[in-house]
């Protein structure tokens, strides 16, 4: 059933990143992250030493390519979030460095980082805590715009709703007023709004329920298709990444352990973390046949 | 069976028929309201001793407040109705004043919720958290003896150096560890019927896995009577042996977990087997939907609670449906998938 790892890690060797020695990177290379180590302090325990320090990132490499699409898988503490923050450009990595369509983002001042405040837009989990309960829904998906500077913000407004499958009147409304599943599409109209070339989704469906997951789940992949977007899509669950994303990045401990086409990864895990992950993950079909499985041996047809 | 009911009050479900003595736990007619909206309507079932149930449902679909209802937690303003039966207790439990219901809670019946951080006081050792719910109940006779029993807990939810976790605070647990902790104390007074409420919502996999089996082990240890509360449609097939699927706060079908999963008969079932199985996509590679969205808390039309979502809708189920086939396998709809018998 496992290859034997000579084998597997040959197939996984053609999608690793460029050597992290190099420092030029390919014409179709978007975010390029370098040797990224980011440390935090926690708070200190004692009057006299100061507090203790976590390695969120010890040494991340990591290229994605324009039209990709990458999951980001991880159990918590893992540093995906970390790693999504510093591309994203929200914090900045102790050492190291991030390439952003070729620019430095690691050292830019705010000012100089417009570009990619309109080139990489995010939506986040929890999609109540991310909407501001006290603006209208037009303000907030224009917001982006108006910092932009756009000429015609209401116009796009329209537009947007429309792509993410809201009614024109859902505008004048607060984000109260909407459920789990519609509050994520306001969020997703709102990081479209600057019309960005790469889209990164922390968690964006685990807190939605099953039906309405499905639904934003095939209206990201239409918006990924029509918008020509970049998705870095971080999950802890595998099997949405497997459906959406084409390229799969394992993080354990702030290190990437494995990296590959989603289907090899999944189908020959190379890293014995990778295989725990996936042996853990409770998938209905593999259930399914446990109770088939028990009830033949029961002696119970049907 | 199925005989057609003119009016949603004689529709109510012939699940009512109990099934059988030895059951732990017998809900029958389970009804909430606030005011004159309707939460939960018609809501049957019995568990028998060591039998895995899985209540699953959207949220607004009215499961937690069952959960909650079988222990006297509703919140105020919120009003039960039909009866709850708990072996061992001669009264409805929806009645029982209090008093009564403390006495109860924690050791008859107990509940693991879905927030370890929140359940867990953060100001108290969790060994004298544990050893608390066993001098209330006087389940043990010393503040000693409690003690040594929470230790001996602790070690059978898997906590490695159960003596030094005892002494421990909750915010010096990891998610995964304070989870266990809710578990020793839902059982530690061997309650009968234990109920979780998306216990593993907020941990990772591989926690997770290792959370579902300590809970099967444990309830099979002790034929402790278990109601597992999801979403995870993957879960609940993982955990419980039956499972009843609940939406606009009624149950719409009920039976094995393997013949619901497999061989849904309600629309509403079928619809959620298909949007949870990632791998089946069509053409486009887009995965299948339930059409629209789950209404709020009392604006589910009246007749079927689901046809204002349903493909297979009819004048016929503005008239809620009755129940058909029988209390451990069964639906309620007008228009079954799979045949029209």
């Amino acid at each position: 059933m496992t290859e034997p790892p000579k084998n597997a890690a040959a197939q996984v060797a053609p999608a690793s990143p460029v050597e992290p020695a190099a420092t030029g990177e390919a014409a179709d290379v978007v975010i390029a992250a370098r040797g990224v180590v980011r440390r935090f302090r926690r708070p200190r325990r004692s009057l006299l030493r100061p507090g203790p320090v976590v390695e969120a990132l010890r040494g991340v490499d990591l290229d994605i390519r324009y039209g990709e699409r990458l999951g980001i898988v991880g159990e918590s503490g893992s540093g995906k979030s970390t790693l999504i923050r510093l591309l994203a450009g929200l914090d900045r990595p102790t050492a190291g460095s991030i390439r952003f369509a070729g620019r430095e983002i690691t050292r830019a001042s705010e000012r100089s980082l417009k570009f990619l405040r309109r080139d990489l837009q995010m939506v986040f989990q929890d999609p109540m805590g991310s909407l501001d309960p006290r603006m209208k829904v037009r303000d907030i998906i224009s917001e982006p715009l108006v910092a932009l500077g756009h000429p015609d913000a209401r116009g796009r407004v329209a537009e947007l709703l429309d792509a993410v499958g809201l009614p024109a009147a859902a505008a004048d409304r607060y984000p109260h007023q909407f459920s789990g599943g519609q509050r994520q599409r306001i969020s997703i109209a709102r990081a479209l709004a600057p019309r960005p070339k790469v889209l990164v989704a922390d968690e964006p469906v685990s807190a939605l329920d099953v039906s309405v997951r499905a639904q934003i789940l095939n209206l990201l992949m239409d918006l990924v298709e029509d918008f020509s977007l970049t998705l870095v899509f971080v999950s802890h669950d595998l099997s949405v990444v497997r459906h959406l994303c084409d390229t799969v990045v394992v993080m354990h401990d702030g290190e990437i352990v494995e990296r590959g086409p989603t289907a090899d990864v999944y189908d020959h895990p190379t890293h014995p973390y990778t295989r725990t992950l996936l042996a853990a993950a409770p998938t209905l079909k593999q259930a399914l046949a446990a109770h088939r499985a028990r009830a033949v041996a029961e002696g119970r047809q049907g | 069976m199925s005989t057609a009911a003119d009016t949603p009050l004689e529709a109510s479900t012939p699940q009512a028929t109990t099934r059988g003595v030895s059951d732990v736990l017998t809900v029958t007619d389970l009804g909430i309201s606030v005011g004159p909206v309707p939460l939960v309507q018609d809501v049957s079932f019995g568990i028998g001793a060591g039998e895995r149930v899985g209540l699953i449902g959207e949220s607004g679909s009215g499961k937690s407040l069952t959960a909650l209802s079988l222990l006297g937690l509703l919140p105020e303003g919120l009003r039960a109705t039909g009866s709850v039966h708990l072996a061992g207790v001669a009264d409805n439990l929806l009645g029982l004043r209090e008093r009564r219901l403390a006495e109860i809670r924690g050791s008859l019946i107990s509940m693991v919720f879905q927030e370890p951080m929140t359940a867990l006081n953060p100001v108290m050792r969790v060994g004298d958290q544990v050893a608390e719910v066993m001098l209330l109940h006087r389940t043990q006779p010393s503040r000693a003896r409690a003690a040594a029993a929470a230790v001996e807990l602790l070690e059978r939810v898997r906590l490695p150096d159960p003596a030094s976790i005892a002494r421990a605070y909750p915010h010096q647990l990891s998610g995964g560890q304070r989870q266990r902790v809710m578990l020793a104390i839902a059982l530690a007074n061997d309650p009968a019927l234990l109920i979780c409420d998306e216990p593993t919502t907020a941990l990772d996999v591989t926690v997770q896995a290792q959370m579902l089996d300590l809970i099967v082990e444990l309830t099979a240890e002790r034929g402790t009577a278990l109601l597992f509360i999801t979403h995870d449609l993957a879960v609940v097939a993982s955990v419980c042996q039956r499972v009843l699927v609940m939406y606009g706060g009624r149950v719409v079908e009920a039976g094995d977990v393997y013949d619901v999963f497999t061989a849904p008969r309600h629309p509403y079932t079928q619809g959620l087997v298909a949007a949870s199985d990632l791998s089946l996509v069509d053409d486009r590679g887009r995965l299948r939907t339930i059409p629209g969205v789950v209404p709020g808390a009392g604006e589910f039309p009246d007749g079927c609670v689901f046809r204002t979502r349903c493909p297979r809708a009819t004048a016929e189920c503005e008239r809620t449906p009755a129940w058909s086939g029988s209390p451990a396998r069964g639906f309620a709809c007008w228009h079954p998938v799979g045949g029209d018998q």
